[in-house]
């Protein structure tokens, strides 16, 4: 009994922390992910022409498998000139920037987030007529990605 | 100039493609993509170390290229689309935020 005291305490210990609240960093909010977009392509989006292959519930944030496509014959007179990645719940809300050009034949470019918790992923194509497309899917995070 | 990194990278493109068709090009580096906003044990920040940039250069022009945040899990992998235009090497660079960078080449044989 003498000696399973300590081991009780130290694993009642570890579960104490274990379950303690993370230090928690403040999250992006969706209006400073949208802001940052603003910023990266000014403009009014459209929704449409952009897809997002992601799980609607994802067990571990730390490695979250992402494929975006956007419809384009990717021809020098028609081409997605860039494409923009953002997640409104992460402590920055930045993901990824992107610059295509008519050599990559089509757009389609898949890759891997952290996801700090439950939020939206949001991608953004930039054509070269200027015109802006939008998609987002929401995701529910199991497990956060950044903090541990 | 950027000095040299030992990153490990793991690069693919078919050994073999038709000129003009769009293969898929994959690249990963091992790197763990510190974020900068994770404390170590004592409660002290630990320092943001990521790759900021990676690209990919073939038949003379950049085909690829992205920006990187640390929203980007660790060991970024990206695999993404590239006209196949003559035979020669597909060559990649990543860049981290202290300006150490590295390079990779594949080839490919356009028939």
């Amino acid at each position: 009994m003498a000696e399973t005291l300590p081991r009780r305490a130290l694993v009642a210990a570890g579960l104490a922390a274990a379950m303690a609240p993370l230090p928690r960093e403040s999250g992006a909010t969706p209006a400073e992910a949208r802001d940052l977009l603003q910023r990266l392509a000014p403009g009014a989006a459209r929704e449409g022409r952009v897809a997002l292959r992601i799980e609607a519930i994802v067990d571990n944030g730390a490695q979250v498998p992402l494929v975006v496509s956007v419809e384009s014959p990717m021809t020098e007179a028609d081409h997605v000139r860039a494409l923009h990645v953002v997640a409104d719940g992460n402590p920055a809300p930045g993901v990824a920037s992107f610059a295509f050009t008519p050599r990559a034949g089509r757009c389609e470019v898949s890759m891997r987030l952290r996801l700090a918790r439950s939020q939206r992923v949001v991608a953004l194509a930039e054509m070269s007529d200027g015109s802006l497309w939008t998609a987002s899917r929401e995701v529910t995070v199991t497990v956060g990605g950044c903090s541990a | 100039m950027a000095e040299p990194a030992r990153w490990t990278v793991r690069v693919f493109v078919p050994p073999v493609a038709r000129r003009g068709e769009a293969i898929e090009v994959r690249a990963l580096v091992g790197h763990a993509m510190e974020t900068g906003f994770r404390h170590d044990h004592l409660g002290a920040i630990v320092p943001r170390d990521i790759i900021t940039v990676f690209s990919c250069r073939h038949a003379g022009e950049e085909v690829f290229r992205v920006e990187l945040s640390p929203s980007i899990a660790a060991n970024p992998f990206f695999s993404f689309p590239a006209r196949a235009m003559e035979s020669g090497d597909f060559v990649f660079s990543w860049i981290d935020g202290d300006g150490r960078a590295q390079e990779a080449r594949a080839p490919i044989v356009v028939a």
